[in-house]
């Protein structure tokens, strides 16, 4: 990894409206410092709508269009087609949504665009649950996960949706899952995202101190466990078929990463075992499809 | 030059003629040949747009509004269950001040799957903040397109054109497609004051408090009425470009009626003549031909309206629990009037069903002989 930055622009200004410890400023920062001034942000309704600061203010040194809930690909699309057809094909379109608006309510959007390849950068800041509402439960919530829909005599009862292999499924140039505790990694990401063409998708761990209950000063550290422990692992998939791994996970037990927060202090013996064993097998999985040759086609 | 063309495909023309640069669809009958065309235009090279072939209307919706806040001249077209769908973004594109136009081809709404003429579609998206021009013939249809566009970038609102599904949208008329430089005299090209620009960045849309909330409906307003002092103009420089006068209102045959029939959509054009028929008969009717419904024109309709003893209001759509959305506009604009007509309220042609001649007639004959309306709705041609 290459630790020599250039000295790149701040876009994302001080006052703005986030959490403290709020992991998806620091996504949006290190993701806007990558792609650069030349970038138009799309913010369907998410944590930063509110983050990015009420009229007449912006947090950010760049365009931005606030959209509606379910609009961050086809609103998105709209943007680089007008930017297109007036010759601004230099200009960044990057779609910025949360887990709610990504895998829930902006999915059939998100796949349109992303099955046309729209040429834009879409991402993804998911912090496992509704918490611009107050935490509600998502299809982005893990197994067994505290929310206020899903309260502790009822945790969540179904797995986090995989939404990496949803749109690697969509056989776009390029898919990725990067966290806010490897910043090198997410921003060496948003650059080569930069650079190629049609789709790019990237999911981004962004931890919620308050949705997460933990204390706000170990966003970071969260983050980095949750990728050591495998529950969150950095990977690429390169035209929805070939996988590279990015980081080799230290192989934590889930548990020190689960004991961290208050969100799985309900979590029984048995059920950390499950969600320990649910981990390994996607880890497993994962390797793989690591494992598999490119796909190539030879002619005759 | 003059072509025989469908209702669908003057809108295609026109959007051609407009130089759409971005065009977002979603194929829903009745509306469908409008995009297909638009979508040959833009294969062949004749029009210079980027055609994006969404997922669902309610995306085609997003593209557009997304288009034109970054700078490009914006254009759907959809119908029914399409329109409803959009209804979230409708508000979006209004509030964004995104001067998109849709070509919104009346439809009857589901459930039982109807794809047939009914204005309830349209209508019920009156409170959304878009201009609204309704059309009674193919000519018509190509020309509200242009003025459409020329008036929704004038104000920063976005339009819709609706005319009825089958009786126009797919019935061939004579058109005059006028040439390009002729419709270059009349659109400008769409420069927008503020726009999506790297190099002046602003936020567009951002989280506003009760502080400034109001103000900005405000200003929409303010937009929407502006359109009653600009249209005029608008259609005066349109008649002197193309020849073809247009008006809000279009009365046939009002001089000393008895009683008015008020219409908008291809009815208009049935009654006319019912009208002929009867004042042949000595009867002293006339008809008035609503064409924009957003803004609702209330004071050229007081004006119109004025000395006459009843009004018939034909609706094909009706508001469940107070009846035709025409009738109801109508009267609301003259209750505070101290001489006003009785307004008999009628709802006819529902989901498709044919409005004849004899259907009008009876509206007439049921008006002309009360002294004041029976109910608050009367049924046209209902089956026992």
């Amino acid at each position: 990894m290459n630790h020599e930055r250039k000295h790149d622009e701040e876009l994302v200004c001080s006052g703005h409206y986030a959490c403290q410890g709020c992991g998806g400023v620091i996504a949006m920062r290190h993701a806007l410092r990558a792609l650069g001034p030349r970038t138009i942000v799309v913010l369907p309704a998410c944590c930063w709508s509110v983050i990015a600061g009420p009229f007449p203010y912006s947090a950010l040194g760049v365009p931005v269009f606030h959209a509606a809930f379910e609009t961050g690909g086809s609103t998105a699309s709209g943007v680089r087609a007008a930017l297109d057809i007036q010759g601004k094909t230099d200009i960044n379109v990057l779609a910025w949504a949360g887990d709610g608006g990504t895998f829930d309510i902006g999915l059939q959007s998100l796949s349109g665009a992303v099955e046309r390849n729209e040429n834009i950068i879409y991402s993804c800041y998911d912090n496992e649950a509704y918490m611009n509402t107050g935490i509600q439960r998502s299809s982005a919530t893990p197994l067994r996960t505290w929310t206020t829909t899903t309260p502790d005599l009822y945790p969540k009862e179904t797995p986090k949706k995989d939404i990496v292999q949803i749109l690697a499924g969509h056989k776009i140039p390029y898919v990725a899952t990067t966290s806010i505790g490897f910043p090198d990694d997410l921003r060496a990401k948003f650059e080569k995202a930069k650079s190629i063409a049609g789709t790019k998708f990237l999911h981004v761990l962004s931890p919620c101190p308050p949705g997460w209950k933990y204390s706000s000063e170990l966003t970071v550290s969260v983050a980095r466990l949750a990728t050591h422990c495998k529950v969150f692992p950095i990977y690429e998939v390169f035209d929805g078929e070939h996988y590279v791994i990015n980081v080799e996970p230290e192989g934590k037990p889930v548990t020190e990463y689960l004991a961290m927060q208050g969100r799985f202090a309900h979590l029984t013996k048995r059920q950390t075992d499950e969600i320990q064993a649910r981990v390994d097998y996607d880890w497993e999985h994962l390797l793989h499809k690591a494992m598999l040759e490119k796909f190539e086609f030879h002619e005759g | 030059m003059k072509k025989v063309i469908m209702g669908n495909h003057a809108v295609s023309h026109a959007v051609m003629l407009a130089g759409a640069e971005v065009i977002a669809a979603y194929p829903i009958t009745p509306q469908t040949q409008i995009v297909e065309e638009l979508s040959n235009m833009c294969a062949e090279g004749r029009l210079k747009a980027k055609f994006i072939k969404v997922e669902s209307e309610h995306s085609a919706m997003a593209c557009c509004i997304g288009a034109s806040a970054a700078g490009s001249r914006a254009f759907t077209a959809t119908s029914s269950q399409g329109l409803a769908l959009m209804h979230e973004l409708l508000h979006w594109a209004a509030g964004a001040r995104t001067p998109v136009v849709l070509a919104e081809v009346n439809r009857a709404l589901a459930p039982g799957w109807n794809i047939w003429a009914d204005q309830s579609d349209a209508l019920a998206q009156r409170d959304t903040g878009w201009l609204q021009f309704y059309c009674t013939s193919n000519q018509e249809i190509l020309d509200s397109i242009l003025i459409a566009f020329r008036v929704a970038e004038m104000v920063s609102l976005p339009a819709m054109v609706v005319y009825d599904a089958f009786y126009l949208s797919h019935t061939y008329e004579a058109v005059d497609i006028p040439d390009r430089q002729l419709v270059d005299r009349f659109l400008p090209p769409y420069k927008p004051e503020v726009k999506l620009d790297v190099e002046k960045p602003k936020a567009f849309g951002s989280l506003t408090t009760p502080e400034y909330y109001m103000e900005m409906r405000h200003k929409i307003e303010e937009a929407t009425e502006r359109v009653h002092e600009l249209l005029p103009q608008v259609y005066a420089e349109f008649h002197n470009i193309f020849g073809r006068r247009y008006d809000v209102l279009e009365g046939y045959r009002c001089d000393d009626a008895d009683l008015l029939l008020v219409t908008s959509g291809t009815v208009s054009s049935t009654a006319r003549i019912v009208i002929d028929k009867l004042r042949e008969a000595g009867k002293r009717v006339g008809r008035l031909n609503i064409r924009l419904f957003r803004p609702f024109p209330a004071r050229p309709l007081r004006e119109a309206l004025r000395g006459y003893k009843k009004v018939a209001v034909l609706d094909r759509n009706i508001s469940f629990g107070q009846g035709g959305i025409f009738a109801q506009e109508l009267r609301a604009a003259l209750c505070n009037e101290k001489e006003k007509p009785q307004v008999f309220g009628f709802i006819a042609g529902l989901g498709g069903r044919d409005i004849t001649p004899a259907a009008i007639e009876e509206v007439i004959a049921t008006a002309d002989k009360l002294d004041e309306p029976a109910r608050e709705i009367e049924w046209i041609g209902l089956k026992a």
